[in-house]
């Protein structure tokens, strides 16, 4: 409370980004965990909600004759434009919203505060709606090749570890502790998934302290132990994610690759992924593109080449089709590891799972797979997200890149999953809100320290609560082609732009029916009349035998849901034009500019006669509504949101200033 | 005799297909071949040298390799494999777009890079057989006379119960537009074309101009194409025209019946938009040539708007690096990404659309009259004109309706398809009057339907249907380049409309869309570059397994057929119930 400068600030304007014609006046509230805006004067709830752990930067721009612009942009690609009439109340809010977005102590993080009504062993509860051993267990482990290793219980051995690791049986205590004090930060091999079908598995690590010639006895038993846990196999590849280049300048500081010559039987495979500073900046690169107002064609596809940014997704997801493929097709196991091993390393083995395993393609497997290959094995959350105030080379959307994989995916296999790009783009929020727990630092050992669990609420019982919206209604798990590995394409023009996560909040960019909303509000329908279906059919036995005295007809489904999917879904939008004078903006009646510029002002009388046409873009004639709400509404566009909240959720609601 | 046995094989071959009519190639491409091979095999005999070889392999992406025997018959190659399980090759000549032959050792390769896009390679074992049937190929692509065309011999094999080329007659029309006004007049003063060589026979124009003044406004316009209507927007009677640039010249030339006309169409005191296709600089350019565009002193009542859509030259350039750039092999991101810039194709597709969404606008909106003209008026005021219909007009979004667009906007409104068609995007020669003006067209049509898809009837296999049918054909509808020339060659008597054979149920099924509910709202697209796709359907068609896409598409099918089979079963059974209610309850009242 005591960096809330200006708790409220009135008569602020809020400019919606697609036209500076749509603004809303209202009052701008800063509370100790949120933004708020409500607008004025209309009858909609034209409330924005926007959680201040979610609030990437505030700028201040140029003041213009209306007041002080302040430009915030948010760590989910939404970016606000208020418009403060004083000068020290715009300068009052920046400095009270600098130091609000970033949090200096843990304790400051919204999780900490968040208290939705629910009692203490149900929030309990939350911790255990997800378990990894049961995941290990599904995978047939332990088994007699491969035991849990006790000798990390106390995050003695490695503190970026999870406590709980599996190794191969035949390896002994002290060959782990020997190899990970050959590896960076004590990241010896581990298994992160097996194969049951063929005992292939991926393990991990980080890279080994090789230098230029050093070698270490106990890692060269490590693999060897690995490599004859897969009985089939003679050999075993070692991945290095890296761009060669990158590994071998790592000798010169202690640190490396595996030398082919000292390791038996491996085959070494140098996969180019960049590092975090480039991921960083080519994604920096494609915000912008995605943010421009009103670009031409060129300019958005050469942005979005520029930025790389499609070129990085394509290296991740072959480094996950390499490794998939060894795996299933050759039932070669295969030891991923990068620098640390807890970025690169996690983006491959995850995009292996998901290619290899039906199972990671479900709502519950993906819940499962995130929380094991990045969660438990200390992907830095914290300081990849940037959620305290700290370096920020430390921040890099590497989380981000594995969604997208996904994504990507599910473009090409569009029945192959069980869920849609709604709940990729839901725990995409959800890893940079820090409204749960789950996501908060950098390894299982702080959360731990932190009691993360007796203090927050974990996401996924939340997430699997809202499972209807997330559902793909074209999901066949039965078909063959969606069972076992999948066998994307990697030619250049299979990876899109994801328009729906970095546009997301550009609700007129979107498509204005949705072919996706439309087939769930179908299946809904459908399961409603399968129960229509067998409530008559029973009456009608019913009636057979004893043609009963009273029948009651119930009031169908039908009537009342039969006109929902066949609506136009969005149509307030569907009838707005939008501005298709290149970015003029204006009000109506000089939305048409002459090219040549000549007798503009003479021009201008065309519509004199019509003094209502301003209202055209702004309010809707045929079905009035009025347009603004495309703004502040994100309710419908997106389930569980959270960075838009309204005043009937309850989860808000202690924290309301 | 040779000859006669050669023709007995082919027939052979030829009924053969017909017993197996169940594959693809054969029912999507040509649609009976049985009777006709005879016939023209003799007009075709010259340019046929070896109409025959065996142990040709042919190869497809994503499809397995076919050995077989090739044939080329005067209008079509075929390859077979005499096998009852494979498919067989039946491509038009008319689909071919280019062709190229390699050598290694006495094994020839001919390339065969076809219209709509697919590129095949034909192995042929024997150096002479390879260059002469590359050589006949050739030969039979590019035949310059229409009257050879196939679609002058073609017959079908089912029956025309509605005959398409009586289907879309302008009169028609003008009896919808008589029940909403009585503005418009119907004339004929282009009776015998005389007026406006690309103009159809009767034109719907102002009521109170006669024939006279239209015939002076006539001479104002390039080509005689003089303000015509095109749509009569029925919520607020505004109206959209399309003609041809003003001859004004560089001396200002003006013509009173051409202001009388277009002024006419404006009701008292409003004022109306006149859209030009081309930037500034290029209609002052047309001055020098004897065109131009409209003074505003001479027209005080309209408001001038100029957009940039590009010429035909331009966008079949644009084709053609597009097309290169799908094509490429390399995975390199970069070089797609730049490529696919650097063809400005997707930049086209935007500027056209937010044309049309503009004169949509003015109408819709700003409730005013809007001319719409580029130079000739016959290509991309034809884009414009019938994409602000698809937008503001629910009508033009069903099949029937859409087809009735494309007659109206495009065929009788005199777009030169056969000079635009000509050559797709493997012409290897200079342009002459090559564009993809239609398929550019259709592209659009595509964005909105991606953008609204639950507000077309038809789906994306109608959209890729048309664009295969302008390209190359068995039907007649897409010959010729205006109505003067499609009835010199007589084709409503001599070839079947494209029409006839769609609009049978059997053929419309997979070209119905299963999401469709009428929406009866002006549909308003995005124009911005995050929203405009690719349309992979077309460009990246045989570059890519569609199976994935396929099932999905299957599976929406399915789950939609479910939904509508138990609507129907809960409602007969709740009738069946309420029945027996009635039944039963007089029994009970006593």
């Amino acid at each position: 409370m005591e960096h809330i400068r200006m708790p409220k600030v009135e008569n602020v304007r809020l400019v919606d980004r697609s036209s500076s014609r749509r603004i809303q006046v209202g009052t701008l509230y800063l509370t100790a965990t949120h933004i708020i805006f409500v607008g004025k004067g209309s009858e909609d709830r034209n409330e924005l909600w926007v959680l201040h752990s979610l609030v990437c930067n505030v700028v201040k721009h140029k003041s213009s004759q209306s007041g002080y612009p302040l430009l915030i942009h948010c760590k989910n690609f939404q970016v606000i434009q208020f418009i403060i009439p004083q000068e020290s109340d715009c300068h009052n809010v920046y400095i009270s919203l600098s130091r609000l977005s970033r949090p200096e102590k843990y304790e400051e993080l919204y999780c900490f505060s968040f208290n939705p009504n629910v009692d203490k062993a149900e929030r309990e509860h939350s911790w255990d709606f997800l378990n990894l051993k049961a995941e290990y267990s599904r995978m047939g482990l332990p088994n007699k090749l491969w035991h849990v290793t006790p000798i990390n219980r106390e995050y003695r051995v490695c503190d970026t570890y999870p406590a709980d690791l599996f190794v191969p049986k035949s390896v002994t205590l002290p060959v782990i502790v020997g190899s990970s004090k050959f590896r960076s930060r004590g990241r010896f091999p581990t298994l992160s998934y097996y194969c049951k079908e063929n005992h292939a598995t991926i393990c991990r690590s980080s890279q080994p302290l090789s230098g230029f010639s050093a070698r270490c006895l106990e890692d060269e038993q490590m693999l060897q132990a690995i490599m004859k846990s897969n009985p089939g196999s003679r050999f075993m590849y070692v991945v290095d994610t890296r761009p060669k280049l990158n590994a071998m300048a790592n000798r010169a500081a202690g640190k490396g690759y595996e030398n082919e010559d000292n390791y038996c039987n491996i085959k070494f495979q140098f996969i180019g992924i960049e590092n975090i500073h480039v991921m960083r900046n080519s994604q920096q690169k494609l915000i912008e593109v995605s943010a421009l107002r009103s670009p031409s064609m060129g300019e958005f596809l050469l942005g979005l080449e520029n930025s790389d940014w499609l070129r990085h997704i394509k290296s991740t997801m072959e480094a996950g089709i390499f490794i998939s493929k060894a795996v299933a097709e050759e039932g070669v196991s295969v030891l991923v590891h990068c620098s640390d091993g807890w970025d690169r390393t996690a983006q491959v083995c995850s995009v292996a799972s998901v290619l290899l395993d039906p199972y990671y393609r479900t709502i519950k497997g993906l819940m499962v797979l995130i929380e094991k290959d990045w969660v438990s094995f200390g992907h830095k959350f914290s300081h990849r997200c940037g959620h305290l105030d700290g370096e920020p080379k430390e921040v890099s959307p590497v989380i981000d890149q594995f969604l997208e994989c996904v994504w990507q995916l599910m473009e090409q296999f569009p029945c192959a999953f069980e869920y849609n790009e709604k709940f990729l783009i839901s725990i995409h929020n959800h890893v940079y809100s820090c409204h749960y727990g789950n996501f908060i630092c950098n390894s299982q050992k702080e959360r731990k320290d932190l009691c993360i669990k007796e203090k927050s609420h974990s996401i996924w019982p939340h997430l699997w609560e809202s499972k209807l919206d997330f559902m793909n209604p074209l999901f066949k798990p039965d078909q063959s082609q969606n069972q076992g590995l999948l066998r994307p394409s990697t030619a250049p023009y299979c990876f899109k732009y994801w328009r729906r996560l970095y546009n997301r909040f550009d609700r007129e960019l979107h498509p204005r029916q949705s072919e996706l909303d439309c087939l769930m509000t179908i299946k809904e329908e459908t399961q409603q009349l399968e129960e229509e279906l067998a409530l008559y059919e029973q009456k009608l036995a019913v009636l057979d035998k004893e043609r009963a005295k009273t029948l009651y007809m119930q009031k169908g489904v039908l009537d009342s849901k039969q006109a929902l999917w066949s609506l136009p879904l969005d149509t307030s939008l569907a009838n707005t034009p939008q501005d298709y004078i290149g970015g003029f903006i204006g009000g109506a009646p000089n939305v048409f500019t002459l090219q040549q510029g000549e007798r503009e002002s003479a021009e201008l009388s065309l519509f004199g006669d019509k003094p209502k046409s301003s209202d055209a873009d702004s309010s809707d004639q045929e079905s009035g509504v009025a347009d603004f709400s495309s703004h502040s509404s994100g309710e419908e566009s997106l389930p569980s949101e959270d960075s838009v909240k309204y005043p009937d959720s309850d989860e808000t609601g202690p924290n309301r200033a | 005799m040779e000859v006669a046995i050669k023709v007995a094989i082919l027939i052979q071959i030829c009924l053969k297909s017909v017993a197996k009519s169940n594959t693809k190639e054969w029912k999507r491409g040509s649609g009976g071949v049985r009777f006709l091979v005879p016939l023209n095999i003799m007009e075709f005999a010259e340019l046929i040298k070896t109409p025959r070889v065996d142990g040709v392999v042919l190869h497809r992406p994503f499809m397995p390799t076919v050995e077989g025997t090739l044939c080329l018959t005067g209008h079509h190659l075929i390859l077979s494999s005499r096998q009852d399980n494979t498919e067989e090759l039946w491509l038009l000549h008319a689909n071919i777009d280019s062709t190229e032959k390699r050598f290694v050792g006495s094994l020839g390769t001919i390339i065969v890079k076809c219209k709509d896009l697919r590129v095949i390679q034909l192995d042929i074992p024997g150096m002479e057989e390879c260059l002469n049937i590359a050589s006949s190929i050739e030969a039979l692509s590019t035949l310059d006379s229409v009257s050879l065309m196939y679609p002058f011999f073609y017959r079908p094999l089912f029956e025309v119960i509605e005959d398409g080329w009586q289907l879309f007659v302008p009169g028609e029309a003008f009896k919808d537009l008589e029940s909403m006004t009585d503005e418009w007049r119907l004339s004929e003063v282009n009776k015998d074309f005389s007026v406006c060589p690309s103009y159809p026979s009767l034109l719907t124009v102002p009521k109170d101009i006669d024939d006279e003044s239209l015939c002076k406004a006539a001479s104002f316009r390039h080509g005689g194409r003089f303000p015509v209507l095109s749509y009569y927007h029925k919520k607020n009677g505004m109206v959209m025209m399309r003609a041809a640039q003003p001859l004004t010249g560089t001396n200002g030339r003006r013509c009173k019946e051409d202001e009388k006309l277009i002024n006419a169409t404006l009701c008292a005191g409003k004022r109306g938009y006149i859209i030009d296709t081309r930037t500034i600089a290029v209609a002052q350019q047309a001055k020098a040539r004897g065109g131009g565009f409209e003074q505003e002193a001479n027209y005080p009542q309209w408001r001038r708007i100029h957009k940039a859509i590009e010429r035909s030259n331009i966008l079949q350039e644009s084709l053609i690096k597009l097309v290169e750039a799908c094509n490429d092999q390399s995975h390199s991101m970069d070089r797609w990404l730049s490529k696919l810039e650097a063809s400005n194709w997707q930049s086209h597709v935007k500027e056209i659309l937010t044309t049309a969404c503009l004169a949509a606008q003015c109408i819709d909106r700003e409730g005013a009259s809007v001319l719409v003209h580029g130079t000739e008026g016959t290509d991309s005021t034809l884009q414009v004109t019938s994409l602000a219909q698809i937008i503001l007009d629910p009508a033009c979004r069903t099949i029937r309706g859409f087809e009735a667009l494309i007659e109206r906007e495009w065929l009788q409104a005199g777009h030169p398809f056969q000079q635009r068609c000509a050559q797709s995007a493997y012409s290897n020669g200079k342009p002459r009057s090559e564009a993809p003006v239609f398929l550019l067209f259709l592209d659009c049509v595509w964005q909105i339907l991606r953008q609204f898809p639950c507000s077309f009837q038809f789906n994306e296999n109608f959209l890729i249907m048309l664009f295969e049918h302008a390209y190359a054909s068995q039907f007649g509808t897409f010959l010729g380049n205006s109505v003067t020339e499609r009835v010199k060659l007589q084709l409503s008597q001599k070839t079947v409309s494209l029409w006839s054979w769609v609009n049978r149920p059997q053929e419309l099924e997979r070209f119905l869309n299963p999401l469709y509910e009428p929406n009866n709202l002006v549909i308003w697209p995005s124009v911005a570059p995050q929203s405009l796709l690719l349309w992979e359907g077309v460009f990246l068609r045989w570059n890519r397994s569609t199976k994935c896409l396929d099932e999905a598409y299957q599976e929406m099918v399915h789950i939609i057929e479910y939904n509508k089979e138990l609507q129907n079963k809960v409602n007969s059974l709740r009738r069946q119930l309420a029945q027996l209610e009635t039944e039963d309850s007089p029994l009970q009242t006593p």
